[in-house]
Parts: C-alpha cells; sequence; structure tokens
C-alpha cells in the first residue's frame, strides 16, 4: 500500500508540470515529431494516472495509475478476463479502435498527455508501438512487411539498412536474409512473431507494447523473443503481458498484477512495484496467492 | 435393413448403464449414398439443360458465322444481315459499365464497411442495397429512361450509350457493393489492427492491405454482375437501345444497338434465315461472355499471386 501511495504522488508531480507545457507541445511539438527523425539519447517513459476503460456501458478496467519507466521492462501479469489486454490498448490509444470504446484518466508520454484534445493517435501509434499476441504479419514480402511502416511514415534513409538492422535487431536477420521476398506467411509462427517485432522496430517507437507475444510459441521461439527483449531495453522502454511467471519474473524490471476481487466488478491494478518484490514479498495477499500458483 | 454386423451396440461405463450408442450403420451409409445420388442428380439436370441448349444453338448458328457476319450491318435481307453494330454496341457499354460502376461499388463497399458508423442510418442503407440487387432489371431500365434519358438528356445525349451503360451501372452496383462488402469482412480485424499500430491511417491501411486483400472476391463478384449486365435486354429496351443501326458508335453520346437486342429483334422475324443469323449471335453473346469471364479470372488470379 505504501508504495502504491508514493506511486500516485509521483504521477501528480509530473502531471502538473505537463499541465504547464501541455498547450506548448499539444499542437506545434505534434507537426515538429512526425518531420524530424527521432531523438535516440534519452528513451521516454510513460505515466498512467486514473485511467479507466470502457466497452460501451461496460466498464472493463478501473483508476490505474502507475509509472513505466524508460529503459525498463514492466510486466503486466493477472488472471485472465482481469484487462490486462484492455489496459495495454489504452497504452497506445488503440482501444478506441474497437466501436464505442473509449478511456478516462491520463496518460503521458514523457510529459505528453496522449488523449489531450488534439494529440493525434496515429502519430502515437507510431512513437508507442504494439505487438500482439497473435502474430499478424500483412500478406506481403518479408522485406515490404518490415519496410511498409516506415515508407508511410515518410522515412528517408536508406531502406535496405533499415530493414536490415530493424530484422538484426529482432534476432531474426540470419534466418530470412536469403528470403526477403518471400510471403511473410511462409515463417514459422515464432519467426512471424519476430517479423512483426522488427515491423514494430522499423519506425523507430520510444516505447514497445507487447501483449502476449510469446502465449503461442514453443520454448526455443519463446527464449528468442525473450533475448531479444532484453537486447530492447537498451534502446526502448518495454511494456509486457504474460501469463507465464518465470517469463515475467526473468525479463521484467517491474511488475504490475491486475486483479479483479469480485465477479462482474472491472479489473484493478492491485499492486505494482519491482519484479523481485513482487515475487519474493508482496504486500497483498492475493498477489502472492497470484505468483505461487495458488489461485483456483 | 439393417443386418446384424451392421449394426453396432456400445456399452460404457458401469452395469447401471452409462451412455449407450445404438445405430445402424449401414442404414446411415445407406441414406448417405442416397443423398449423394440426389445431389448428383441435380447437378446434372442443370448442366443437361444448359448442354443441350449450347449444343442447339451451336448447330443453327455456327455455320452463319462468319467475318461478314461479324463485319455487317443489319439488313433487311437475312442473308445479309451482319451484327457488327450490336457488338460494337455491347462492347461499348461493357467498357463504361466497367468504368462507371466498380470504382463505384468498391468506394460504397469501403465506406460501409470501413467508415461508416454503426447506426441505424448505416443499417437502413445496408438492407436496401440488399432488396436493390433483387429488383427486376425493367424497373431500372424506367428508372434509367426518366432520369438519364429525359431529366439528364442534354448531358447524357438522351438514347445514348452512356444512358445504357448509367443504367446497367445501377443495376450491378448493388452486386458489386455486396460482393466486396464480403471480401473485406473475411479480412482479419488483426490485419488493421497490425497497420494502425504502426502509426498507419485508416486510407494507408484500406489502400495497401485491405483493398489488395479483398480485390479478388471483390472482382469475382464484378465479374458476375458485368456477364449480367452484358446479357440484359429489358431496361436497355426501355432506355431506348435501337434494333436497327446504319452506323457504328464511335463516341458514348450516339445511338445504339446491343447483342441482346439485336438478338431479341431477329428472334422475333418471320423469316427462318433470321432464326439463323439469331443463333449466330447468340454464339457471338456468349464468346463475349467467356472472353471478359477469362480476362477477369486471369486478373483475380494474378492478384492472388501478389496478395
Ligand atoms: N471487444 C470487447 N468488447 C467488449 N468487451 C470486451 C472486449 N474485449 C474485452 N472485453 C471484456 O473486457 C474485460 C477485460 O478483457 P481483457 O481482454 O482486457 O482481459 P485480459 O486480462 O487481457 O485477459 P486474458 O489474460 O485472457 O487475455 C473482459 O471482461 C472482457 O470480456
Ligand atoms: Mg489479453
Amino acid at each position: 500500500m505504501g508504495s502504491r501511495r508514493k506511486e500516485t504522488r509521483e504521477v501528480r508531480e509530473v502531471r502538473s508540470l505537463s499541465e504547464v507545457s501541455g498547450e506548448r507541445s499539444g499542437i506545434g511539438g505534434d507537426q515538429g515529431g512526425q518531420a524530424s527523425t527521432v531523438p535516440e539519447a534519452s528513451t521516454l517513459g510513460m505515466k498512467i494516472e486514473g485511467l479507466s476503460a470502457y466497452y460501451g456501458s461496460f466498464k472493463a478496467v478501473t483508476d490505474v495509475s502507475m509509472e513505466i519507466r524508460p529503459n525498463k521492462v514492466t510486466a503486466l501479469i493477472g488472471p485472465s478476463g482481469c484487462g490486462k489486454s484492455t489496459f495495454i490498448r489504452c497504452l497506445n490509444r488503440m482501444h478506441e479502435v474497437i466501436p464505442n470504446a473509449r478511456t478516462e484518466g491520463e496518460v503521458l508520454l514523457g510529459d505528453q498527455d496522449i488523449y489531450a484534445k488534439g494529440t493525434d493517435p496515429v502519430t502515437i501509434r507510431r512513437r508507442i508501438g504494439m505487438v500482439f499476441q497473435k502474430p499478424n504479419p500483412f500478406s506481403k514480402s518479408i522485406y515490404e512487411n518490415v519496410a511498409w511502416g516506415a515508407r508511410i511514415n515518410g522515412y528517408k534513409g536508406d531502406m535496405d539498412e533499415l530493414v536490415e538492422r530493424s530484422l538484426k535487431r529482432a534476432a531474426l536477420w540470419d534466418e530470412v536474409k536469403d528470403k526477403l521476398k518471400k510471403s511473410g506467411f511462409d515463417l514459422s509462427g515464432g519467426q512471424q512473431q519476430r517479423l512483426v517485432i522488427a515491423r514494430t522496430l522499423a519506425v523507430e517507437p520510444e516505447v514497445i507494447l507487447m501483449d502476449e507475444p510469446a502465449s503461442a510459441l514453443d520454448p526455443v521461439s519463446t527464449q528468442k523473443i525473450e533475448d531479444t527483449m532484453q537486447d530492447l531495453k537498451e534502446r526502448y522502454t518495454v511494456v509486457i503481458v504474460t501469463h507465464n511467471m518465470q517469463q515475467a519474473a526473468r525479463i521484467s524490471d517491474y511488475t504490475g498484477f491486475f486483479y479483479i476481487e469480485n465477479m462482474g466488478d472491472p479489473g484493478r491494478l492491485w499492486e505494482f512495484d519491482e519484479t523481485t518484490k513482487i515475487f519474493s514479498s508482496p504486500s497483498r495477499k492475493e498477489t502472492e496467492d497470484y505468483v505461487t500458483g495458488r489461485f483456483g | 435393413m439393417a443386418t446384424k454386423s451392421g449394426t453396432q451396440t456400445t456399452r460404457k461405463g458401469g452395469p447401471e448403464g452409462g451412455p449407450v450408442f445404438e445405430s445402424s450403420t449401414s442404414m446411415r451409409h445407406a441414406l448417405d449414398w442416397v443423398f449423394a445420388v440426389l445431389v448428383f442428380a441435380a447437378t446434372m439436370v442443370g448442366l443437361v439443360v444448359l448442354v443441350v441448349l449450347l449444343v442447339d444453338i451451336a448447330r443453327d448458328g455456327l455455320p452463319r458465322l462468319s467475318w461478314d457476319f461479324l463485319t455487317s450491318f443489319a439488313s433487311v435481307f437475312p442473308e445479309s444481315s451482319g451484327i457488327y453494330p450490336a457488338l460494337l454496341g455491347s462492347l461499348w457499354l461493357l467498357a463504361l459499365t466497367a468504368i462507371i460502376s466498380v470504382p463505384l461499388g468498391i468506394g460504397a463497399a469501403i465506406y460501409l464497411e470501413e467508415y461508416a458508423p454503426d447506426n441505424w442510418l448505416t443499417r437502413l442503407i445496408e438492407v436496401n442495397i440488399s432488396n436493390l440487387a433483387g429488383v427486376p432489371s425493367i424497373i431500372y431500365g424506367l428508372l434509367g429512361l426518366g432520369i438519364f434519358v429525359n431529366l439528364l438528356g442534354d448531358i447524357t445525349g438522351g438514347q445514348s450509350i452512356l444512358s445504357g451503360a448509367l443504367t446497367l451501372s445501377l443495376l450491378i452496383l448493388p452486386v458489386i457493393i455486396i460482393a466486396t462488402r464480403e471480401a473485406l469482412r473475411t479480412i482479419p480485424g488483426a490485419v488493421r489492427e497490425g497497420g494502425y499500430a504502426l502509426g498507419a491511417t485508416r486510407w494507408e491501411v484500406i489502400k495497401s492491405h485491405l483493398l489488395p486483400m479483398a480485390l479478388p472476391g471483390a472482382l469475382t463478384g464484378t465479374i458476375l454482375a458485368l456477364s449480367r449486365a452484358i446479357g440484359e435486354t429489358a431496361p436497355l429496351i426501355v432506355v431506348g437501345a435501337a434494333t436497327y443501326i446504319t452506323f457504328a458508335p464511335d463516341s458514348p453520346l450516339t445511338a445504339y444497338s446491343a447483342l441482346p437486342i439485336q438478338i431479341y429483334s431477329w428472334v422475333s422475324q418471320p423469316q427462318p434465315g433470321f432464326q439463323t443469323a439469331a443463333a449466330a449471335g447468340i454464339v457471338v453473346l456468349m464468346a463475349v461472355l467467356l472472353l471478359t469471364n477469362s480476362i477477369a479470372i486471369w486478373l483475380r488470379n494474378r492478384y492472388q499471386r501478389r496478395a
């Protein structure tokens, strides 16, 4: 409980900071970000305050506040249906793609409220990339899968070089370098998922959100994706939803536990702390039961 | 009836009786066989009738078919009558109708499937489009007469190829819209989400992913619709296609004839010479249909491979 209160206060401070600079970054900063190349030096973190998410009149997630630190992996765990996917989709404005879905509360990328009026979700989604549970390559060549996102976002550099670099970062280059013209569907599930990661990296996001990226994969592919993630956090901020406790413990620095206390309630962030703390001495009983597998 | 070996009885569970299965496998296989024969017969009825028809037409028409027949104008003498203006008219109609209806139909389908909000107005439009696909073609002819020939006569040239093509476009629009929407609907949402998650706009996702994936399905529907349009007679009669024409159409604003119109007019003549001419005309019409269909199938396969 103590750590949660501290968390909230930090968020408040940042929020008032953003209120000061909000007007400036709201309109002018937006257009600027589209044309210029992405700054590589400092990675941005995110702050979420009082976030609730709805599907029509159904409230799926309520009042989540947390801080996602830059260059760290933040894992989100919790029982099925407690709103992890819903929450993570709110972080890059993908939630609103679903008809009648809406959110309340604030989500800051650095000091910019991504839900502020006049903020273009298209720009936000390029800066906050997303990898889905099921690999969803485009029905195009491997090369085009990676190049497409960069091209529509106006990438002006050497495309061949960008494709190679992105595929290397996603640990896929060696397996596909001789068949870049082949369809993305010709790859195995694990390779497809790394292709999707490569395509996400190619648009140079600042934050990468992953919703159970390895849940449909075999242990070898999972291992490769976990390795990839360790490399990714040197340059990006990573948020990952997972049902695999060992995976969360292995790869993440911070862990958030989502939970629904009574049937029919919306999901809440039950506990959020450093991963070592969550897995060794969580402060709430439900968290402990969950991470030790004592939930029936 | 069920033989001893064909009756299958299985008992599972305790002596109190668990689930019990009792059925005559031979009976079930017999029913299966009967059904297979029935559906095969259903297929054959359609096929045989069609083949008989085609053979009959070909026997009457093929001997009459010649280069002269294709390049001559209609005449009062059956022997020297040709199909040239009607053939050209039909090709004009086909091309213009495709140019008008394909972009409109695919555009409308994209709007309804990808952009339109899900409200009562959209649903009303959807129901109406489905109903329009079933409206008799002569009604479209009357609509075309009222709007394109009379009201907009100054622009369309009255009883012109353009008026005919516009009318046929109206006729087949619902079919194209429905086919394209079906094709768009089979594309998984994950494709769209994958695009949005990279910072793509809706139009970018549609252009790069949805349209190429939907095109084979949309083309199939469009081809069938165009085939229907090229064979239509009733609406063209209403909007004033000519049965006797002495010049070849060279612009969309001229008067015209069309293959089915010409065939219809020949069939209604008493002289037997015109009946053979009609049969030859039907062969030409079938050839045009086959040609457009194969072009479309070729196009579709090409896109399917690229997609
Ligand atoms: N598109 C939707 N429309 C309506 N309700 C939805 C939709 N997607 C999810 N929900 C509901 O929102 C709640 C949270 O779902 P969500 O998918 O976020 O859970 P989750 O934690 O990701 O579960 P899982 O671990 O099984 O993936 C559930 O009650 C679910 O039924
Ligand atoms: Mg989920």
